[in-house]
């Protein structure tokens, strides 16, 4: 069973070569094969988690080594595969999301010409993602990081030929960088501390190390976690990257490649369960981001831009469950899946609808689209029914744990934690469903689209002419299946998992357990849970369903304004990082050209000087020469004299 | 007669010879007083050679006046282009090689 493993890289690894590689002649079936083999990765993972269901909870981990990747004396790299509880949640959720996407693709991009390379980019994305899960050391998982990152550079560019997208490519590369450098960074204190790489080693010495050595390499893990996962301060990238094809966002900045942060975090429970301070910035980090993304999804009209709000939100609840340690760990993971189900749901319905709408992507001008859309608003609607927590659902069941969680970890922290995701469930419920409304109900906003030479248009689906309104339709039925599995999940994957604790059960042996006790009952923070819901969707129903939505979005709060800039990210991060860096670089300027050009130049100046002042004695009068020769000759005589007189 | 008078006649002569480098101008009269200074060192070799009773010096004192007949005819000729050039032969004139 343990070879298998190295087939579930191996499988989408191939489909990239193939896909890149195999040049034109691949044009018309390159979608298929690189679907097939998403779909084969999906096989031998469901074999593989079937063959460990078959086991007792204690040998379910496999373990398979390629080869000795760096066999240096004292620093012992190897290629291998870990495949535990864990990582199998991993390889299910993003092989099976993976096919999903590679389907609803072969349906959405079926106009690209570059249609090919976009499956051999996202073949490329599942292998890197998977080896970056199944690693079984940091150094390996570094490379499938990096991985991950390349793919999604390459997908948000896709369409590069728009400045916007090559520009959100690159900063999302830019700002993940910082966040490597934390992952880099980490692995090179481990090898200091512990002289290994390897997970197994590297978490079960943990306890002979001193606590600020594991705070140092905590603290790096969690700068990596922020920049992979969008949290704050790295998460100015994600909105931007929404500027990349649809099915992108939903597989890799919704359901798997945003959540590898958390799944570092959670892999490196021990260091953090050892480190409380580390664990209580990985709290507070998540906390905060879950508010940060989720006022952020308020305000925007960009029915993506809202969505990366909220999946940075959802993410940051991840985060925050998983810096509560033992009690939140499960939940995190839990969460994560649910999270992969209903955003990648919520974003496929989402793509389409721009669809359907000539790539209109302002909710402001849809509307009344319910009745147009049956299948994707049945099944958006399922997916915004699970982000939201209605009770039942996926979502309920995975947020409400973490909130009793975070209300459970005790003490002031306990009811700050627990309050703000209490709060950030409340506004999940508004902008979802503002988001909802905006899109499916009231009156019908639909404008003309824009001329197709002024505006150049996004995605590659764009069919409509110049001037008509649109004529919104149902998607052909490779995007609807997969929007259809993933509303399944979105409804019942929560509450299988929560049946009789089964998830929490399959993962204590790897994250390990226990039970969280808050301090006001279970019950009660349920009951606040459903209090805040409502309270969120009838603000929304008041504010956006009674009322018409304006087209022209109205000058707004300061709040609203600051929000609609992200909460002024980019602003902060210029006038802090990039003016701060100007002034840097010209004060340095300024010191090399005074300090170091000034000693050299001096140096050189006072040279030529005395020179000049030497030159003065070769005059050109051959008796001047003469009476040196003299002095020279008379003065060494009378050395020797001298000498020898001593 | 004391061999050491001929030192103290060497010395004369040689200085004699060196302060007519260093103070005249005529090319002509600056190469008599180098062939003096030449002449003063010969004799104190030779003299050298009788107070020491062997005959290195005088052997030497032939070797410098080979050279020192080659160097006049080198000299000489350098001399007298030089006149035919700028019709002086003041060694002054003569100062150009400088920076």
């Amino acid at each position: 069973m343990e070879n298998l493993i190295a087939l579930l890289v191996a499988a989408p690894l191939l489909g990239a070569a193939v896909l890149l590689c195999g040049g034109r002649r691949l044009d018309k079936t390159g979608h298929w094969l690189g679907t097939l083999l998403a779909a084969v990765s999906f096989g031998i993972g469901a074999v593989l988690f079937a063959d460990m269901l078959g086991k007792g909870a204690e040998d379910r981990a496999l373990h398979q080594k390629l080869f000795s990747w760096i066999p240096v004396e004292g620093f012992q790299a190897d290629v291998a595969f870990q495949l535990d509880q864990l990582s199998m949640t991993f390889v299910l959720l993003i092989s099976g999301v993976g096919t999903l996407i590679h389907l609803y693709s072969v349906g959405y991009m079926e106009h690209d010409e570059r249609r090919r390379r976009f499956f051999g980019y996202l073949n490329l994305f599942l292998a890197a993602m998977l080896l970056l899960v199944l690693a079984d050391n940091y150094l390996l998982l570094y490379v499938g990081w990096e991985g991950v990152g390349l793919a999604s550079y390459l997908l948000i560019g896709f369409w590069q030929h728009k400045p916007s997208a090559a520009t959100a490519a690159k900063k999302a590369f830019l700002v993940n960088r910082v966040g490597d450098m934390g992952l880099s960074i980490a692995i090179m204190l481990m090898f200091t501390t512990f002289g290994t790489f390897a997970f197994g080693p590297v978490l079960s010495s943990v306890g002979e190390t001193s606590e600020g050595t594991l705070t140092a390499i905590g603290l790096m893990l969690l700068l990596a976690a922020c920049g992979k996962s969008a949290q704050v301060p790295l998460q100015s990238w994600l909105g931007d990257a929404m500027e990349g094809p649809t099915p992108v966002s939903a597989l890799i900045h919704a359901a798997t490649m945003v959540t590898a942060g958390v799944y570092l975090i959670v892999r490196s429970g021990a260091i953090f369960n050892a480190s409380p301070d580390a664990q209580l910035v990985v709290a507070i980090v998540g906390a905060v981001t879950l508010l940060f993304g989720a006022i952020v999804g308020c305000a925007k009209d960009d029915i993506k831009k809202a969505l990366a709000g909220s999946t940075m939100s959802q993410i940051g609840y991840m985060v925050l469950a998983a810096g509560l340690g033992p009690i939140g760990y499960a939940f995190a993971i839990m969460h994560l899946v649910t999270h992969g189900f209903f955003k990648a749901g919520l974003f496929l319905g989402a793509g389409s609808v721009m669809h359907a709408m000539n790539d209109e992507v302002d909710m402001r001008k849809y509307g009344g689209l319910r009745r147009y859309m049956p299948v994707t608003f049945a099944t958006f609607g399922l997916g915004y029914l699970a982000i939201i927590g209605f009770p039942g659902l996926s979502g309920f069941w995975s947020k409400d744990k973490i909130i009793e969680a975070a209300f459970a970890k005790g003490g002031t922290e306990g009811w700050i934690l627990g309050g703000v995701a209490l709060l950030g469930a409340a506004i999940t419920a508004f902008y979802m469903t503002r988001v909802m409304l905006m899109t499916f109900f009231g009156e019908k906003r639909w404008q003309p689209a824009p001329d197709a030479d002024t505006a150049p248009s996004a995605e590659p689906a764009a069919e409509h002419r110049a001037g008509e309104l649109p004529h919104p339709h149902e998607s052909p039925k490779t995007m609807t299946i997969p929007m259809i599995v993933l509303a399944f999940g979105s409804v019942f994957a929560g509450g299988l998992f929560s049946l009789n604790e089964s998830f929490v059960k399959w993962l204590e042996p790897v994250t390990s357990f226990e039970h969280g006790h808050p301090p006001i009952g279970a019950a009660a923070v349920t009951g606040a849970t459903v209090v805040a819901l409502i309270a969120g969707v009838g603000i929304a129903y008041a504010m956006y369903g009674r009322r018409p939505v304006p087209v022209v979005a109205p000058r707004g709060s300061v709040l609203t304004r600051a929000a609609r800039r992200d909460l002024l990210q980019d602003d902060f991060n210029h006038v802090v990082l990039v003016r701060g860096g100007e002034h840097l670089t010209r004060s340095l300027v300024y010191v090399d050209h005074s300090l170091v050009d000034g000693v050299v130049n001096g140096t050189a100046a006072s040279v030529g000087g005395l020179s000049g002042r030497l030159r003065k004695l070769q005059n050109g009068y051959a008796r001047s020469y003469a009476v040196s020769m003299f002095g020279g000759t008379a003065v060494l005589i009378a050395a020797t004299l001298l000498m020898r007189g001593v | 007669m004391n061999p050491v008078n001929y030192l103290y006649l060497a010395a004369l002569l040689f200085t004699i010879g060196a302060a007519g480098v260093l103070i005249r101008r005529n090319a002509i009269v600056l190469f008599m007083c180098v062939e003096l200074m030449l002449n003063a060192c010969n004799l104190a070799f030779v003299t050298f050679s009788r107070m020491h009773g062997n005959l290195d010096g005088q052997i030497i004192a032939f070797f410098t006046m080979v050279v020192a007949a080659a160097e006049v005819v080198v000299g000489l000729a350098i001399i007298v282009s030089l006149f035919r050039t700028r019709h002086s032969a003041s060694v002054d004139d003569a100062s150009l090689m400088k920076l």
